[in-house]
Order: structure tokens, then sequence, then C-alpha cells
């Protein structure tokens, strides 16, 4: 019943013999962070190990940074994520991302959208973006899989759909299969926006 | 069957098996999913209430008339019950009456970190508190027998961790309690002193009852592992606590009021040394030293903010972490901030340039605070703007009014503010209010509210409106005004604090995220910009200022029609 290692080891090449596996996804309120939450832990549950899966409510759902934790493993304590804790982080943003290095562990895997949101320091001109993040992430030798989710949504046919096609990028760096990940999404996505959301998944996983 | 639930929906899911009848709540984050989550069960009837005294007071005539009955709320929204709250510990129940208050360490969406297990020391009742999600729902069942059995009300506490996380619960059926008979009995729950006085001695009585039964209780849980640690946790602490020292032995406590005397005796006597982890306020440490037992707590731990597996590796294990990576440079900051399209942003606009003082409150408007229009002077509690500025203008003279609103939402002005108001003219004030009608409850997730029209099972229902209830507490000068044309709202704001007397603004227009707010299609900014940047005061996160000029995000527009209002020289236009 327990969650197979092989399987858990394949999101993480670089900790075989790891029994919990760690990801974050993090954001910009309104992104659409907890969907891809949600379908994670559903694709987990499916391995029918523990999980559990901690949100962020509220507040800074309203355009600020967000991050949401999925783990899953044989016996979880702890819903929370530490610094260097990360096998994989899922980014929604680039700055996100970039905000949140010091959680990935040593090893881990980025999977970064390439869409840029100005924050509102940026907006007033307090604060710069800063440049050339992609770039300055794989100098410091982490492993970064970027993608342009929003122009694959536009294609899905729902810019919404950033969050599942982001899904399917990491899809293929696991192996829970395809048919797997698809069937935790028709668990997690009302029917009316199924069709959509299948065919952002299947443009992320072929990117 | 089991499922993936939020702690929040366990709890729901709890007092349903439980067969509760009565749900009255008043939303409030981390709290609100619990009674969205109940109003999908038809068995139970539930209801918002327009704040949390009347909440709980719903609830306990709900248990006193028989049924079972449950009030969700945030921390703070325990204050304001807490009246109600330490009366009916006198009074007990007659059918199960559970509360459930989500305290918010780290304040993730709150305006501060109390800690709500206070409350039940102080009001005399016992507390659980679960934690993860199947505890939820079990310590939800357990909470009803312990109401009953003990004749008391009991409250249940999560903290955002424990009601915010997914953990697996295991689905049972609804066990139908039927409702019980009432019958009168004055001595019981007529609370004049001379009824008052035996039911605290019942109290008291009742305190050692429940705290022997505490100690034989299985909400409790004692791991003994290696005895060179101990630890004693509860709620989320405990799930820290397990993962940075799983070979420690711990004792886990379910129900943290009154404590477990007997069982902290005994655990003390197996292990070498005790840390007592727990977030915020030192209470089962006050406790174990009360009793004569020595443990290690706040002087190694913080009183503030959320703790962490890594915190406790630290401080227990003296495990430092490795150094993380760091970025090499400052990253800018990324606040909440008003939505696109927020029905909030015109009436800040139109505040910040006239440069008025503006008494705030709790909700998404709190936001106006924020650069760049930085509007908001004051934020207290909920209700809390009209009385601000009414006690400014006491303090400061009439002329002080006239530079001054304060500004609320509507679900806030039913909640508490329309006491302020009856305080204004009654004592002669002269204050401007404006109430942010946005057609519902935003900052905890839209919900209905009294002046939406609506009921929590979104069914139509007597609205109240606000315009004719502030003229009924003698409000002459009420003004309906749209805050997106912002050429007359800002005529109505001089108006209406230039008069000396009562008046109140409604700034109506439906919150963006909502149907009712209709918008479609999107606006451009074309080559008659000046790149002047008078839409860029608006604050608004879909209008960024690129190398040529200002450029409206194609991810974030909603097509409100708010910038174009503000742009001088006609240069943003319908796509």
């Amino acid at each position: 019943m327990f969650v197979n290692s092989a399987q858990l080891s394949a999101l993480n090449p670089c900790r075989k013999d790891c029994d919990i596996m760690n990801i974050m996804i993090v954001g910009v309120g309104g992104q659409g962070t907890l969907l891809a939450s949600r379908i994670i832990g559903a694709a987990a549950i499916n391995l029918g190990g523990d999980v559990k899966l901690s949100e962020v409510h509220g507040m800074s759902q309203r355009g600020g940074s967000v991050v949401t934790y999925v783990r899953y493993g044989e016996k979880i304590a702890s819903p929370i994520i530490g610094e260097g804790e990360a096998d994989v982080i899922l980014a929604f943003e680039q700055l996100e991302a970039y905000r949140y290095i010091s959680y990935l562990k040593k090893g881990g895997k980025y999977i970064v959208n390439t869409q840029k949101t100005n924050p509102m320091p940026v907006i007033t001109g307090a604060a710069k973006y800063p440049e050339d993040i992609l770039g300055k992430m794989e100098k410091m030798g982490i492993s970064v899989t970027s993608c342009d989710a929003l122009a694959l949504a536009k294609e899905a046919g729902n810019i919404k759909s950033v969050n599942v096609v982001l899904i399917g990028v990491m899809a293929k760096h696991t192996n829970i299969s395809k048919e797997e990940w698809e069937e935790a999404i028709k668990q997690t996505v009302p029917e009316k926006f199924l069709e959509v959301n299948l065919k952002a998944f299947r443009l992320g996983y072929d990117a | 069957m089991k499922k993936l639930m939020l702690g929040n929906e366990a709890i729901a899911r709890g007092a349903y098996e439980a067969g509760v009848h009565v749900v009255s709540s008043y939303p409030g984050t981390p709290s609100t999913e619990i009674t969205e989550f109940i109003s999908k069960y038809d068995e139970i009837y539930s209801e918002w209430a327009p704040n949390e005294k009347v909440a709980v007071e719903t609830a306990i005539g709900a248990a006193t008339g028989g049924g079972r009955a449950l009030s969700a709320m945030k921390h703070v929204g325990l204050n304001v019950a807490a009246d109600p709250l330490f009366t009916v510990s006198y009074i007990g129940v007659n059918g199960g009456l559970v509360l459930v208050v989500a305290d918010d360490p780290g304040m993730h969406s709150s305006q501060n970190e109390q800690d709500s297990r206070n409350y039940a020391i102080a009001a005399k009742v016992p507390m659980l508190e679960p934690a993860d999600s199947a505890e939820c729902k079990e310590f939800t069942k357990k909470a009803f027998e312990i109401s009953e059995q003990f004749d008391t009300p009991v409250i249940l506490r999560v903290t955002t961790r424990v009601a915010h996380s997914q953990s697996m619960v295991e689905l049972e059926d609804r066990k139908e309690v039927p409702v019980k008979d009432y019958t009168k009995n004055i001595a019981k729950n007529v609370m004049i002193p001379a009824n008052a006085r035996p039911k605290h001695v019942m109290v008291e009585e009742r305190t050692k009852a429940l705290t022997e039964y505490n100690s034989a209780s299985d909400l409790n849980k004692m791991e003994i592992n290696d005895t060179k640690i101990g630890i004693i946790a509860a709620g989320i602490s405990y799930q820290y606590a397990k993962e940075a020292c799983p070979d420690a032995s711990i004792l886990k406590i379910g129900m943290i009021n009154p404590m477990p005397e007997k069982l902290i005796r005994e655990f003390a006597e197996k292990v070498d040394k005790i840390y007592v982890v727990e977030q915020l306020d030192p209470v089962i440490e006050n406790y174990c030293r009360s009793i004569g037992i020595d443990v290690i707590g706040k002087e190694i731990f913080t009183l503030i903010g959320e703790y962490s597996t890594e915190l406790l590796k630290e401080k227990i294990l003296g495990e430092k972490p490795a150094e993380p990576m760091k970025a090499s440079e400052p990253i800018p900051v990324r606040p909440a901030v008003m939505c696109p399209g927020c029905s909030h942003r015109g009436v800040f606009y139109v505040l910040s340039k006239l440069k008025l003082n503006v008494t705030g409150d709790i909700g998404c408007y709190s936001l106006g605070c924020a650069k760049p229009l930085e509007s908001i002077d004051t934020i207290v509690c909920m209700g809390g703007s009209i009385t601000a500025a009414h006690g400014m203008e006491k303090a400061r003279g009439k002329d002080f009014a006239r530079k001054t609103v304060a500004v609320l939402g509507d679900s806030t002005f039913v909640h508490s503010g329309i006491t302020g108001l009856i305080d204004v003219v009654y004592n002669k004030g002269t204050t401007t209010t404006i109430i942010l009608d946005n057609s519902i409850t935003g900052m905890t997730g839209h919900q209905q509210n009294p002046a939406t029209g609506f009921t929590i099972k979104n069914e139509p229902t007597r609205q109240v409106d606000l315009e004719m209830l502030a003229h009924a507490v003698g409000v002459d000068r009420v003004v309906i005004a749209d805050p997106f044309d912002v050429d007359n709202f800002e005529k109505v704001v001089k108006e209406e604090i230039a008069a000396e007397e009562p008046s109140v603004i409604i700034a109506q227009r439906p919150c963006a995220l909502i149907k009712k707010a209709g918008y479609t299609g999107r606006y451009v900014i074309n080559d008659k910009c000046k790149n002047c940047k008078m839409c860029m005061k608006l604050g608004c996160p879909a209008i960024s200022l690129t190398e040529n000029g200002p450029k409206i995000d194609e991810t974030l527009y909603v097509g409100c029609g708010l910038c174009p209002n503000v742009c001088k020289f006609g240069a943003i236009e319908r796509a």
C-alpha cells in the first residue's frame, strides 16, 4: 500500500532512498496554485501512501506571494516544508521562483513558468524587477526547467489553465504515468473545465 | 472511505456525523470554510449571522432548545462573542454546544496574534485541540459528547496550519441525534445573581471532574521512546515535534483545558527532562510549573509567530540547518494588493487625492493603507472605523471632522459599524461614514451577508436596506454614489465632509470577482498617451510602467473601466 520508492525517487533522481516527497508550489495569489496542489494531492493519494497539503487562504490570495506545500510518503507528520527541504519547486512566476530558492534541497528540481508579474513595489518604482532570474538560478547550480506556460495555456483555450500546463511539465519528470495524472485532474477539476485542462496538461507534458 | 480533507472541512464533517442540527457563524480567516462546508449538508440548518456574538447566542438558543449546535469563528471573533461565552459556561447546555475558534499564529490574515486558549481558562470551559484533519473530525464529535456529559459548552481550537492543511480522513455515517425535550428551567437558564452564584460552584466542580476525565481520556497520547528527551505538545506543534525529534518521548495533549494533571505527572516520572513546545503563550508551561513540574519552555522558544520543524531541531537537538541558497540581490516583496477591478480603488483614489484622514476597518479595503494610495490612518477591529473618527472629533474638535472620513464594508457595517453610527448621531457627532457596498463579504472569500439579499444557501431573502437603516438611526444626509465615477464621487465626498452633521455615503459597486460585476472586454492604452502617469496613481496591479509608458497587462485586466475615468487625454479606450 505504501509509496513505491522508485516512484518517489523518479521525481527526485538525486535522492534514491528518499521516503518522503516534498513539493512546493509558489506563485502570485490568484494564479491557481491551490488547484495545482490539489491535483498533485489527488495523484499522490492514488499512490496509496500518506499525503498532507498546506494552503494559505485569506489576505495573501489578493495578489500577494503565495506558497502551498504537498508532502507524501509512508507517514507524514508536519504539513509544512522547511528551508533546504523541497525536492521540487513548481514556480508560477519568475520573481516568486527566485524568492524561494532557499527552500530547494541540494539536487532538487525547479520548474519555472517564464511569466513575469510586477509586484506593487516595482509598479510604484520603489524596487526593480531583477534581471535574468533564470540565468542566475542556473549559475547557482540549480536545475531549472522553464516553460512559457501562459502561451501554452492560451493554446489550450484558457489563460487560467497555466496551473495545469505546469503540472504537465512536472509530470513528465515523474514516473507517475501520464494516465494517472490525467485521472487526478479528472478527480479535481470541475466537469465544464475538464476538456481545456486536459488539453493544457498535454501541452505542458509535451513541451 | 478515506478522503483528503482540509482541517476545516473535517470539522464540518465531524459536525455532520455528530448529528448537529444548527450552525450559526460569521466568516473569518482561517475559520470560514467550516461553515461553508457545513452549508452543503442539507441535514444541518446553517446561517451566516451578522456577527460572532449573534452567532454564538443563536447557537446557545439552539442548544438550550435541545438541539446540537455549533458556531465557528476566528480568534478575534471570539472576542466579540466573549460575553455570551462566559455566562453560557455557567448555564451549560441541553443539546451539545461547540464553539470552534481558529487562531492565526504568524498573522497570515489577522490583525493580532492572540492565543485563544486563554479564553478556555478564563471562561472555565473545556477546550480540545486537534493536530490534523482526522482529529478535527474526531475531536468535533468528541466535543459534543463532552458537552452533553458534563453540561458545558466546549471550545474546539485550531490554528491556521491545521485549519488550512489537508490530510486523510476516514468518513463515517451521520448518526441522527433526536432534539432533546425542552422544559422551562429558570434556575438553570436564567442568569440573575441568585441563580448564577450556585452555578459558579457547579462550574468549579465541573472543572475538577473534567480534570479527572481528561487524564483517563483517549484524547491524549503518551508515546514513550527514548526517555532522555520528553516533549509535551498539542495541535500543530505536535507534528513539528514528531518531525524534528522522531526518537523523543512525546505527551500529546488533545484536551488542553482543564489539563490532564495525572497524565502530566506520569509522563514527568518517565522522562529525564521535558520541553513544552507550544506556539504563542506559555499555557501548558505555566500549568506544569503550577503543579511543580520543571519544564523548559519560553526561555528557549519564542512567544512570537509560528514554529517549525527546523526551529525545534535547533532548540532541542542543537542541530543547525545547513546554510540555504540565497540570492545575492534584494528580492522585491510582493504584498497583497486590491485586485484589478476592485470597487474600493475609486474610493481610495479620491480620498488620497483629497488628503483626508481616514479611519479604516477590517476587510479587503484594509489594503487602502498600502502604497501608492496610502489612504488609511487607523485600523483596530471590526466596526472600529466610525467610532475612531467620532473619538478623534471629540478630542480634536469639529474642524478635524471636516477632513476626516470613516470607511468600512457593507458586511462590517452590519457586523458592528451600525452601533458606532448610532453613537455618532446620539452624541451629536458630525462624522462622514463611507460604506463600501460591494454586495459581498470579500476578504474571506465571498460570503453572503444581510446586506446582499441572499442566505448562506444563496436563497433570496429580505435585504437590509443600508440607506433606510442610516436614515432610521437619525442620519439625514445619505448619498449613494458610484466610486468609479471619480469626478462625481469627489464632489460628493467634499459636500458631505463639509456638512456639520452626520452623513453616510454608500459607495456602491460590486466586487470585481463576483458575477454581478459583469465586466467584459478590455481596455488598451493608445498613442494619445502623454505618459503623465495619472493612471499609475490608481495602484492597479494590471497597469505597469514600461519604457514606452503605462501598459495594461493582458493576464490581469478585468475591463472594469476605472482607468479611463482618470485619464485626461482619452488615451485609454476599449480594445
